[in-house]
This record gives structure tokens, sequence and C-alpha cells, in this order.
């Protein structure tokens, strides 16, 4: 069963965005910037954000880490990109429940309309990766609160 | 001494009989994903054996009260049970007097309390305190803290691409302004073992003091801060397989005797009145509130069965362990081992190409081995070999070359994932 939840955790999809995250490097003319660290493992990230009559017109994110918190940093900033502020802070809301093992799981209906974000659901079995995935979550947050560190 | 030396030879010539000592640890017979468990997580914290359950249990169901406090028995005994481990501990390091021995809550505790109490006292503004870059946070960030407050300075020795310190560099730093030179004496994140003798000898010509952070050390090597020199020392009991919280300072007992006391309290005083307090000798003078009395003698029980084991035949063991894991991994593509120095006890920290060490961890764990993924509390030295974290494997003498074999199996699934 454990082996299952690996391969579901490291599935291709995944480890793509970790090879090859989408949306990598710096951003130029961010309205909003800030990073934050796993204290546990020292992996880094700084995400930068560039809103535009209340959207979010571009994300960008760089930094060290392993292939869950690279992968979710790089969902993320697809995820986010034209969302307003009250539908980004809704999505960290709804990441933050999808992969808490002890959080209520997503209906069917809620995981489609994620798309491809509902991959991090995986998580849900890993306890102890939950931080890992949340990490360029909290930073949004943070970003968005104007705070320079989440 | 004669003695028991001639006890160890005894113990080294025979076969080390692992499998037996594997039925001492309860913990190491599970199941973890399915398969049987790999433990190679010692040096974050190793396994205990059942003789060091019993003897916590025996305190809890038969002499549980306080320690030098009552005229009754239980007071009596569980006193007498408590006292009995500062002998252990002093032999264990090699110390002159049992008065040296200060118990404390672990290595960190140990440490804080030599910062902020010879520290304190004898560190001024312009003077130097030694560590090297392969310090644990436990050793740098005290001492950054009593730098600070005392307008002092702290200076990093350096160390090479293997792992050991730069020994030329560490004399041309070593000054008349080093009043303190703290170092491991094995690094947890490399395993390096520092020519701790040599760095003594030179601190002492310079006329710093020398604390050695033994939390590493205790379980692999004979220590013996007579020969060492040095003059203060520090190990943690669930290291060397006893219980948490609790751990030991040994410090040369005329700097005890002039150090101001640590934390105030009942036990650590001699007479108190509300104008003034004169406080007791050490080592009751660092010992302030009631203890950690099961742990203590949990720990008293941890050192007998080391003790039985010789630490000298474990560490022959662990050295063979070491070289045939070296060799294995070295053979994996992709696998760089982080801390290759000539002296070095049985710790594996590896990066692999591709795949993060907490991706590692979870692969490894998948498949029932338990290592330890991240920066081991060593942020500036992953800095220093350019890595955000390394995985980890640290052997104890439980551990076998199956186990080994087990390791490299899951290497091998991480690189058909990650490869």
């Amino acid at each position: 069963m454990r082996a299952d939840d690996l391969t579901s955790l490291y599935q291709q999809t995944v480890l793509e965005h970790h090879r090859a995250p989408h949306n990598h490097g710096a951003l130029g003319d961010a309205t909003h910037r800030s990073e934050g660290v796993n204290r546990f493992c020292g992996d880094q990230i700084a995400l930068a954000l560039r809103l535009r009559d209340g959207a979010i017109e571009a994300a960008r994110f760089v930094g060290e880490g392993c292939a869950i918190s690279r992968a979710s940093a790089s969902l993320l900033t697809d995820a986010v990109r034209g969302a307003d502020e009250g539908r980004a802070r809704a999505l960290v809301a709804i990441v933050s429940q999808l992969v808490s093992s002890g959080a209520q799981p997503l209906d069917e209906a809620r995981l489609e309309a994620l798309g491809e974000l509902a991959l991090l659901r995986a998580v849900r079995s890993y306890p102890a990766r939950e931080n890992c995935a949340l990490l360029a979550w909290q930073i949004l947050e943070a970003a968005l609160d104007g705070k320079a560190h989440a | 001494m004669g003695a028991e030396l001639v006890g160890v030879e005894k113990q080294h010539s025979v076969a080390f009989d692992v499998n037996s000592l594997r039925r001492d640890f309860p913990a190491l017979d599970q199941k973890v994903s399915g398969r049987p468990l790999v433990y190679f997580d010692n040096a974050a914290s190793a396994q205990t054996p059942l003789c060091v359950l019993e003897a916590m249990e025996r305190f809890y169901r038969e002499d549980r009260s306080n320690v030098h406090r009552g005229v009754h028995t239980l007071s009596q005994r569980a006193t007498a049970a408590y006292e009995a481990v500062r002998p252990k501990i002093q032999r264990f390091l090699g110390a002159e007097r049992e008065q040296e021995i200060v118990f404390t809550r672990g290595t960190t505790d140990a440490i804080n309390l030599v910062a902020a109490t010879y520290g304190r006292k004898n560190l001024g503004p312009g003077d130097e305190v030694l560590i090297t870059t392969m310090e644990h946070h436990s050793n740098i960030v005290p001492w950054q803290m009593v730098c600070k407050e005392r307008g002092a300075k702290l200076v990093v020795a350096p160390i090479n691409d293997a792992g050991e310190l730069e020994m030329d560099r560490f004399r041309e730093l070593c000054g008349e302004r080093t009043k303190i030179v703290a170092l491991a004496h094995v690094s947890n994140a490399l395993g390096t073992v520092n020519p701790v003798e040599e760095i003594t000898r030179i601190a002492h010509d310079a006329g710093a003091v020398v604390l050695l952070d033994g939390a590493q050390a205790a379980a692999h090597l004979e220590v013996d801060v007579s020969e060492i020199g040095c003059d203060f020392y520090a190990f943690s009991g669930h290291k060397v397989f006893g219980p948490t919280g609790v751990g030991a300072l040994y410090g040369r007992y005329a700097l005890l005797e002039a150090m101001p006391p640590y934390q105030g309290g009942g036990d650590m005083i001699r007479r108190v009145t509300f104008e003034e307090t004169t406080y007791a000798d050490p080592p009751m003078r660092f010992e302030a509130g009631t203890p950690n009395i099961a742990a203590v003698i949990g720990l008293g029980a941890a050192l007998d069965y080391l003790r039985g084991i010789g630490v000298a035949a474990a560490a022959a063991y662990e050295a063979e362990l070491l070289s045939y894991g070296t060799q294995r991994l070295r053979d994996i593509e992709g696998l760089r081992l982080i801390g290759t120095a000539r002296e070095k006890v049985s710790v594996l920290s590896f990066v692999m190409e591709g795949a993060h060490a907490h991706d590692i961890g979870t692969i490894l764990d998948d498949q029932g081995i338990a290592v330890r993924a991240g920066h081991h509390c060593t942020q500036p030295l992953m800095d220093r070999f350019g890595v955000p974290a390394t995985a980890r494997a640290s052997l104890a003498f439980y551990n076998t070359r199956q186990e080994i074999d087990r390791l490299v199996e899951g290497l091998e699934m991480v690189r058909s994932l990650f490869g």
C-alpha cells in the first residue's frame, strides 16, 4: 500500500515540475515579494508577484528544495495567475486542506476543479512532508500580507 | 584500571555477536512499512536496551521519591541510586574526581551552562571564542549569545573538503585573544574525529580553556578527559543508549569552583536568607531543582551496558561496517559522500544528483529504513559544502552489513525515480 502511495507522491507530473519548474527565476517588476524557510530542513523559497488591477498578473519563484516543495511552488505559480487576492487566499486554504492528513478530504468535484494542483493530495499520506508542500503557499500568503518573511 | 583494560582486550578478541546484542533492544524488533526496521539514525538518538528501561521502571515502582531531601527510606534509596551514577560517569570519562561531574539535561544544556557561567564571567570586549565550521548549532548559538553580551568575538576555524579541521589555520587563529576553544570531539554531520589532544595543547599554550562537545564521541570512542587534557566535556544520555533529557558536564574542579551558579533554586545552595545566599560547592552548585532522577539512573544503566560490551570492541565492529558502507555507497552513481575524513566514526552523510535529501528520506522510510534528512543542525557546515541538506545514515554496534545492503537497495530506488 505504501509503495502505491510513494508512486503517487512521486508521480511523473510531480517530478517534471521538480526537474523543470514553471515560472522559475527572477521577476523584475514585482509588486509583492516574500520568502521563507523550512526550519527543519533549511529549504528556502523566494516568491515574487506582480499584481495589476487587483489580479495576479505574474508569479515567479527561486529557491532550493525537495521535489515536493519545488513542485508545489511550481504548481502555485501556475494556479494563481489571473487570480485576484481573494481567490489566491482561498487557494491557500484549499491546498492546506488538500495536503493535511488530519483535514477533511476534498470531494471529487472540488478536486477536479483544482486541476493539476490536485496532484498534491498524495502528500496526505506523508505527514512529515506536509511542511514541504505548504512552504510556497505560506509565502504566498505572507507576500499578500506585505510581509517580507513567511 | 589495569583489570578493565584486560577485560576490553578479551572482549575484543571474541567475535562480535551482533544478533545477540540486537535482542537487547526491543525497538529494533519491528516492521516499518511492512519490512523489518533498519535503524540508521543513531547519531540523532540511539535505541535503548531493556536493562535501561528496567532500571528506570524499578525507580518508579520501588524507590520513587525525591533525592537529597528526605530522611525516609525511599528518599535514601533514590538518592543512593542517583548518586551512584556520578562515579560511573567519572570512570566513563576518565575524570579524576566525581565532584567534577555535573548532571545536565544533555549536551546542549551543558554547553549553555559553561557559556552562561564561565563565559559570562571570563569574556570581555576584544576576547575571542574559537569554534570550527563543523559545529552543531548547540556549540555555536550559546557562544554567539555570550559573545554578543560581552562584546567578544566568535572566530571560526575552517575545514578542508574532506571535512577535517585545517590545523595550520587553527594554530594561526588560536592566539592570545582566544579565551575559549569549543569544538566537537566528533562531528555529527560528517563523522570526523578531531585531534582533540593536539588541539587542547595548542589552546592551552595560548592560554585558552577547551570545551569538547562529546555528544557524538561518547558512544563510539573511549573518552579519557585526563589524557586529552580538556577543561570541559559534555555528552548526552540518549546518544549512548540511555534515556533522553539527561546528560553530563565534566569540568576541571578548579574551574567549576570559580564559576558562578547557572540557575538558582533548591539543591544548589548552602544557606539562604532574604538578604543573601551562599552557594553549594560543585557539582551541586549547578544542579538547581529536582533533577530527572529516573533518567540519571537510566543513564547509569546504559553506561554499565556499554562497559559490558566494551566501547573498543563496538568501535572495531563499527569501523568494519563503516568501511563496507563507504565502499557500497561509493559504487552508487551520482552519490557523493559528504565527510571523508581519515579519522571518522560510522556516519555516512551523502547527497545524490537530482534527489533532495528529504525525498531520499521519504523513499527510504517507505522501505523501513530510518535515516536523517536535513541540515543536521549544522547549517553553516552545509553552506561550506554548498548543499542545502544531506541524507545521513549513522550506524551503531547493533547494525549489520545486511542492513547496509538494504540501504543500497533503497538508494537504487531513489535513482530509478530521480536519476
